[in-house]
């Protein structure tokens, strides 16, 4: 392997519901090898385990699928190859799909890779037997209190086995719960022949993947200086220009919107960043306090310094569970008046809810009176009297019925209630269920995971 | 000595972690960080989110970066799926803690402000 080997690793979707323009221009706009996308929230896995639950096919992002139809024939003509947690609960339906398009767009040869072996949802009775306590990690609490109600359990998966289903020859990778940082630092493992042991590598392709993992928050989305941002509309998704020795610079393609520098690259390392010397994976923990970052050309900043050590012996699970219902509904007060009208508003709200029989206790009420600093309470002056404000109102149940009377009572208060209400636009809000999220630890050895390639 | 705003020596980016959120600030330079590392204390910025943040604050530095992370507890009313509040996942924090202002000495803003 020749040591100036330099390979390109993007991410085209930095969360489920992302533009579909990124995958698609970054692999029209320029050059590269490996196109990322991640497409699981701490939510999406119960709600993919209750679509497979109705049917045995579904239950992965179908979004995905849609979206490779339109780039596999040039992922196919580049030799770019795809990696995407997009399995959800369900990778073997997944890939069926993606079968099911190759065969559509008349591609032969296309080498389709599932990692399996996060899901333990069916094997949480034995794990628990086995000594696997699943605490919360957050605050302690036993998983008894929502052991039947748990609709998924997940582990954290690594990158090791997306880069033996690379190293088998696979075009399209597909994952469960695999971490972010782990489709980026897996291409890294099979092209440059990493070990595993090797923490600073390992480290280098994490801190890689973190920065890449939200797409365009790294050139110039939801950057301070916004003003400078050129040609927002056409922003350039991330890209990362690796070398063997775990250096490398993060760029985009020429030409696109966007801009990269140290601020926009330090602002989304520090993003969702918790203890920066204890940045855990599944593979290595690594230390944001050694990344060193220079500015290299226009739009290229260097990464380089990375250190990293061995990681924990346990791998992180997310569990979800039903947790009740929330419903909230808005309505724009004008002024003379408007908070009091607001406020008055809501009260009556609650209190025709009541006249049906049953009362929302206080606790369980929410009202928020948006256009009075709601979102910077205490930090910016409120202003004395507003022209306007939006009424979000709301509650959470486990009563279902309870909140959908909520709902259906909240344009009457339009006719019936204090003057200058208007924006009812939305229509009546529905209750949601809440999907409770419960993180926990499991002991390495006890999860398996497995790799399958085949040509589909 | 002059009264600045944390947005015209720094930037921020915010996010959540659970039930609450994560603050990063990077200083515009060197000085400003020193200053910031000094000053920007957590009681400071408990004291500044009193209305946003209920629970406990840590506080990280990151001098490669000249950046301090903030965690702020219990900061997004319930936080995750359950909460109904506007800015569920703090998104907005970053921009709250740099509206904060700060008494910095002429010395360290010379030339070094945005």
């Amino acid at each position: 392997m020749s040591t100036d080997k330099k390979i390109l690793i993007a991410n085209g979707q930095g969360f489920w519901g992302d533009s579909l323009l990124g995958p698609l221009r970054l692999v029209k706009e320029g050059p590269l090898n490996y196109l990322t996308l991640d497409y699981l929230a701490e939510v999406t896995m119960s709600i993919m385990q209750r679509q497979k639950e109705r049917n045995p096919d579904a239950g992965y992002a179908t979004d995905f699928v849609d979206m490779l139809r339109e780039i596999l024939p040039t992922c196919k003509e580049k030799g770019i190859k795809v990696i995407a947690n997009a399995g959800g609960v369900n990778p073997k339906g997944c890939r069926n799909a993606i079968q099911a398009v190759v065969k559509e767009l008349g591609l032969t040869g296309v080498k389709v890779g599932i990692v399996e072996g996060d899901d333990i949802l069916e094997q949480l009775p034995e794990l628990i037997k086995s000594g696997e306590s699943f605490k919360n990690l957050d605050n302690g609490d036993a998983l008894d209190t929502v052991l039947s109600r748990l609709s998924s359990a997940n582990v954290y998966i690594g990158a090791k086995p997306i880069a033996d289903a690379l190293a088998q020859g696979a075009d399209i990778v597909i994952t469960g719960r695999a971490t972010d940082p782990s489709l980026v630092l897996a291409p890294l493992i099979y092209e440059f022949g990493w070990s595993m042991e090797d923490y600073d590598k390992l480290a280098a392709g994490t801190v890689m993947g973190h920065i890449l993992e939200c797409g365009p928050q790294c050139t110039g989305g939801n950057y301070n200086d916004w003003r400078n941002v050129p040609n927002f509309a056409r922003i350039g998704y991330p890209i990362a220009e690796a070398s063997a020795d775990g250096s490398f610079v993060i760029t985009k393609h020429d030409g696109t919107g966007g801009l990269v520098n140290v601020d926009t690259v330090t602002s989304q390392l520090l993003y969702e960043l918790g203890d920066p010397k204890n940045y855990l994976g599944p593979d290595c923990t690594s230390d944001f306090t050694t990344i060193r970052l220079a500015e290299d050309g226009k739009d290229r900043v260097r990464v380089s310094g990375i250190k990293g050590s061995a990681p924990t012996p346990t791998y992180k699970v997310s569990m979800s569970y039903a947790n009740g219902y929330k419903i909230v509904g808005q309505l724009t007060y004008t002024g003379p008046d408007a908070i009091e009208k607001a406020q008055l508003g809501a009260e009556i709200l609650f209190e025709r809810v009541g006249m049906y029989g049953k009362e929302i206790p206080e606790q369980d009420r929410f009202v928020e009176l948006f256009g009075t600093n709601v979102c910077y309470k205490g930090i910016v002056k409120q202003p004395e009297e507003p022209a306007e404000v939006m009424l979000r109102v709301g509650a959470k149940s486990d009563d279902k019925a309870l909140l959908n009377i909520l709902g259906r009572e909240l344009a009457p208060l339009i006719t019936s209630g204090p003057v200058g209400v208007t924006g009812f636009a939305a229509g009546r809000p529905r209750p949601a269920e809440i999907v409770g999220y419960w993180p926990a630890l499991i002991d390495k050895n006890k999860v398996t995971t497995t790799v399958l390639v085949e040509e589909v | 000595m002059a009264k600045v705003k944390l947005m015209d020596v720094a930037i921020a980016r915010s996010g959540d972690k659970g039930d609450g959120s994560n603050v990063g600030i990077k200083a515009n330079t060197p000085e400003i960080y020193q200053y910031l590392v000094e000053n920007l204390s957590i009681a400071r910025v408990k004291q500044h989110f009193s209305e946003i943040c209920f629970g406990d604050i840590q506080r990280y530095e990151l001098p490669n970066l000249q950046a301090l992370n903030f965690i702020l507890e219990d900061s997004l009313g319930g936080g995750g799926t359950e909460t109904l509040i506007m800015d569920a996942q703090g998104k907005v924090h970053g921009l709250a803690l740099l509206h904060m202002e700060m008494d910095i000495p002429d010395a360290l803003l010379t030339g070094q402000t945005k």
